[in-house]
């Protein structure tokens, strides 16, 4: 249609941090009153939401289109919205100086989007605008012209694993629940999401939830279950608000609940809400949740697979594995596998975020080069600052050094080197990052989450945590790094479910890269990356200080002193190094080494 | 059957067994702290790891299901050293005052540090602080000594079919309590006080009693009830400290709270200890031997039957006797009086 005016308006959680909501209303009202005086406008604009588009620190991001010419806008406030209708949407003239600039581009131009394709584009709460890009062709593909066996056949030789953590084979872990006798089976899609700094899943649910819909009947249908939860985090209220009308939408069409397209299938699916515990997010804890237990992983085996929610064969998927499921039955598994790594197909969602310059969601080809990621992806190091380290697989992750920048990123990729792929959050480090602050980081919040249940994670993780706590405060004591390193294994290799396999990732990957940052914290007292204060001593320079006072307000010990407009200077000998000064000062002059 | 190798043994195992239960039936050795076999199995202790062929990590004996042809290794120098570190950062937060700890000696975390030979500890570090006094008459908690294997909250859900208990919290600071923090109140069955393997649950009225090794056991039934459960009594010095009961008889080890707590009549002064005679009439009750007494009942009995006919007479058992006693008494009545005037307690 020549002339059709199209605006998207980012309305995903970082957008509606910025305000999407109020430029959406803005463009409304603008729309309203210009229609008045040019009665062409309002008819021929369609105004959009649209989910996460994964640049998020650039919201409010506004595309308008116009006959097919698209431009994005960023940084978008309400009081910018009369303009751009004025002059792009009437007056056909794009405000190039609003427009997202190169580093926009570079940052989309260097990804392959299969999950992310749709979502920035679409509106994810509707059903028809899903539809309109092939939406639940491939479920009415499954269910009406492939046996179950075929599609599980279609999904093993696509090559997808499990975008969980685990990475286990997608389509051999369904044949195997398949394969069990039962009157009932289940399908969960874990959409929990527990590490910090992620929210891969989140965006996918809230740009695009139909996929994950379709994916799970898909699944269902495959696997020969009539019912399916989507286990979600309550902390995650825009997404569920969209599921939940995702699911009515659905069931309106025909595409859930009885006959499903039409034949004999029936599935539908219920949203059971997360109170907010990392553990809930393993399986086991996560069926137990859903059972109305207390959220404590068992032993496995029996794998749910074969005897998972209420003692039946359960498939549980993550969001973005489901997410993959249509487009492979609808373009192939040879499509599919022609994306990625030899033993890692397709493609997976990354939360870009630390030191880097693009922080976002981005979605890369597996066994892409760190490299790659975070310098063009991401642009590089904010600041110019040298690159240090890479934190993969969220808080139970390892950390890798600048010697593998070259690392394939896939499954095999980051585990060879001791970290893993996790649900996919990638945080970038620089030099001003201490390793073994970033380790206790990592440790007190793995620590945290512990279920309590077996002896080596619930007390184990507390004493890593303690030993580095001490390092980091000066009293590190000579053995201490063979005692992380011997504990760190034994509650590896002891603790009963994944988080207590993996919280000790970070303490083993910095003592194996970054040893000697270690060796300076307990033999010379020094941290290098003068973050750990409790190693530092606090200075004024008297040539930067102009003696405002604010340092000598902000030490609770009165440790500063100085007249006004003189240069101040602190006691050492009173000083307790809790940083106030440094962070208050606004002229540079409180100096630690 | 099930044939696997553990430890260069070949067993055979029945189907459904786990390894823990396979290693055992062939008298192996693999320490556990969290395991009943009268519960489901936990695996949160972790000391029962095992290592199985063609799997990557160790894993717990006790879940683990035995299968045919599986080669169980449960002893060497990893598996040791994974053990003996999960014993010291249990006892790392632990008080370790065994000194004037009511379980000292029948304690199986006490056992295994001496196992390990654990006198120092790498891990020192903070110490849990979950003491609470209760007001409850029966169970005593020191939950500072509570290594949560668990046993209490499930022997009180799986068995006793109350949840009374559960876990709350998470990570360092887990711990086990009744709903919201609140008091105990429940059945005080004191199951979970059997079954736990620390001192962090023992009966009130046993503090400063003699320690179960300091006493006498002797096999009884409880006096109670028609159930007529097995009991322990155990004895000090002629009086009853403690009552306990085996998990290999026919309650399995389970009481309730009166036949685990109930004992205190044994020793009341209160307590008839003779038979008692009304010799005349409007008179005191005054203590008598088995004899006189006896003879007075015998013949009191025969002259009313005599005088009435034997329907005069009934007998009206008692539910708490054992079935042999309820034996004897209906066969005195029907045989020795000749009335078929006989019942007891538990029919109404
Ligand atoms: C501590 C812990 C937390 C986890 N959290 C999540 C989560 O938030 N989302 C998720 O999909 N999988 C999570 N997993 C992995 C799940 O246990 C499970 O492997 C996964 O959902 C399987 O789906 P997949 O095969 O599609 O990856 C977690 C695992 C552990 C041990
Ligand atoms: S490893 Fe940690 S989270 Fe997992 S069961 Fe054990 S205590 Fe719970
Ligand atoms: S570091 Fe803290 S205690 Fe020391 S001088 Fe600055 S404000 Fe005072
Ligand atoms: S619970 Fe066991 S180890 Fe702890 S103090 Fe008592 S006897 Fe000692
Ligand atoms: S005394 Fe009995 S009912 Fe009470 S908590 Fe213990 S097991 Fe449960
Ligand atoms: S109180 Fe005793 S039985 Fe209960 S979890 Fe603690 S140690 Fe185990
Ligand atoms: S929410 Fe707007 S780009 Fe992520
Ligand atoms: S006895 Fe098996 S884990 Fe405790």
């Amino acid at each position: 249609m020549n002339g059709e005016i199209i605006v998207n308006v980012c309305m995903g959680t970082g957008g509606i941090a910025a305000g999407a909501e109020m430029v959406m209303k803005a463009f409304e009202e603008e729309f309203a009153s210009a229609g008045v005086e040019n009665a062409t406008v309002q008819s021929r604009c369609k105004l959009h939401k649209v989910g996460c588009r994964g640049f998020c620190a650039k919201d409010v991001l506004v595309d308008i289109s116009v006959g097919g010419e698209v431009s994005t806008y960023q940084f978008i406030q309400p009081e910018m919205v009369k303009r751009l209708v004025k002059e792009h949407v009437i007056g056909q003239k794009p405000i190039k100086e609003w427009m997202a600039g190169e580093d926009y581009h570079v940052f989309h131009d260097n990804q392959t989007k299969i999950i992310l394709h749709d979502l920035g584009k679409i509106n994810p709460e509707s059903i028809d605008d899903y539809l309109s890009v092939d939406g639940y062709t491939a479920a009415r593909k499954a269910l009406t012209t492939m046996t179950p066996e075929e599609v599980i056949v279609t999904v093993k030789n696509s090559g997808l694993r499990g975008r969980g953590g685990g990475g286990f084979p997608t389509g051999l872990k369904w044949s195997l629940c398949a394969a069990n006798e039962a009157d009932q089976r289940y399908v969960i899609c874990n959409a929990d999401e527990g590490d910090p700094g992620a929210f891969m899943d989140r965006s996918v649910v809230e740009g695009n939830p139909h996929a994950v819909v379709e994916g799970m009947i898909i699944t269902a249908y495959a696997i020969g279950a009539t019912l399916g939860y989507v286990y979600i985090r309550a902390e995650y209220p825009l997404a569920v608000h969209r599921l939940r009308i995702a699911l009515d939408q659905a069931r309106e069409k025909g595409f859930l609940g009885k006959n499903l397209f039409g034949g004999t299938f029936d599935f539908d699916i219920k949203i059971k809400l997360g109170a907010g515990a990392f553990v809930c997010g393993e399986e086991t804890a996560l069926i137990a949740s859903i059972e109305g237990e207390r959220g404590m992983p068992r032993a496995k085996p029996p794998f749910p697979a074969n005897k998972g929610l209420w003692g039946k064969p359960t498939i549980i998927n993550n969001v973005e594995t489901l997410a993959n499921v249509p487009p492979i039955i609808s373009k192939g598994a040879e499509w599919f596998a022609s994306y990625g790594s030899e033993k890692s197909k397709g493609t997976k969602v990354i939360a870009l975020t630390g030191k880097i310059r693009n922080t976002g969601l981005i979605e890369i080809p597996m066994g892409m080069p760190l490299n790659d990621i975070i310098f063009k992806i991401g642009g590089g190091i904010e600041g110019d600052k040298l690159f240090k380290a890479v934190q993969t697989g969220g808080p139970s992750g390892g950390c890798i050094p600048q010697q593998y920048i070259d690392l394939p990123v896939d499954y095999e990729g980051l585990k060879s080197v001791g970290s893993m792929m996790g649900s996919g959050g990638m945080v970038v480090l620089d030099e001003t990052d201490c390793m073994v602050n970033i380790a206790k980081f990592f440790l007190t919040f793995t620590q945290e989450e512990s279920c309590g249940k077996c002896v080596p994670c619930r007390i184990g993780t507390k004493r890593l945590l303690e030993i580095l706590t001490r390092i980091t405060e000066g009293n590190g004591r000579k053995g201490d790094i063979e005692l992380l390193q011997e504990l760190a294994e034994d509650v590896r290799d002891s603790s009963l479910c994944g988080l207590g396999m993996s919280a000790p990732n970070p303490v083993i990957s910095t003592i194996k890269y970054f040893r000697h940052e270690y060796e300076a914290h307990i033999n010379q007292k020094k941290c290098p990356a003068k973050v750990c204060n409790k190693l530092l001593t606090f200075f004024i320079r008297p040539d930067q200080c102009v003696g405002c006072g604010m340092c000598a307000k902000a030490c609770s010990v009165k440790a500063i002193s100085g007249e006004l407009k003189q240069p101040h200077a602190i006691d050492n000998s009173l000083c307790i190094k809790c940083g106030s000064c440094y962070d208050v000062c606004k002229f540079n002059a409180v100096i630690k080494d | 059957m099930i044939n696997l190798t553990i430890d260069d043994k070949k067993i055979e195992a029945p189907d459904g067994a786990t390894v823990l239960e396979a290693a055992r039936l062939a008298r192996i050795d693999i320490p556990t702290l969290c395991h009943d076999p009268r519960m489901k199995p936990f695996g949160a202790c972790r000391l029962c790891i095992v290592e199985i062929g063609g799997l990557p990590r160790p894993v717990t004996s006790c879940t683990t299901p035995a299968t045919e042809g599986m080669v169980v290794v449960t002893t060497n120098s990893k598996l040791e050293r994974l053990r003996k570190t999960t014993v010291e950062l249990l006892l790392s937060d632990h008080p370790n005052d065994c000194m004037v700890c009511i379980q000292a000696g029948q304690c199986s975390l006490q056992e295994l540090a001496y196992r390990y030979g654990l006198r120092e500890n790498r891990f020192k570090g903070a110490v849990r602080q979950h003491n609470r006094v209760d007001n409850n008459p029966f169970i005593m908690r020191e939950q500072d000594k509570c290594v949560l294997c668990g046993l209490c909250v499930r022997v009180c859900d799986e068995v006793e079919g109350v949840a009374a208990i559960g876990f709350a919290n998470r990570g360092f600071e887990s711990d086990i309590c009744p709903p919201f923090k609140k008091d105990l109140d429940c059945e005080f069955c004191g199951q979970c006080v059997a079954v736990c393997p620390t001192g962090a649950l023992s009966g009130k009225m046993w503090a400063g009693q003699p320690r179960l090794e300091q006493t006498r056991s002797t096999e009884t039934t409880c006096t109670y009830c028609g159930c007529g459960c097995n009991l322990t009594l155990h004895t000090h010095a002629d009086k009853v400290v403690r009552v306990t009961s085996r998990p290999d008889n026919h309650n399995r080890g389970w009481l309730c709270v009166k036949g685990r707590f109930g004992y205190e009549f044994i020793a009341s002064p209160e307590r008839l200890t003779t038979p008692l005679i009304r010799r005349q009439k409007g008179g005191p009750l005054e203590p008598a031997g088995w004899d006189e007494t006896l003879d007075l009942v015998a013949s009191r009995l025969t002259a009313i039957r005599d005088q009435h006919g034997a329907d005069a007479v009934a007998g009206l058992a008692s539910a708490r006797c054992t079935n042999e006693e309820n034996y004897l008494f209906q066969k005195m009545f029907r045989a020795g009086i000749g009335t078929n005037n006989v019942d007891h307690c538990a029919r109404y």
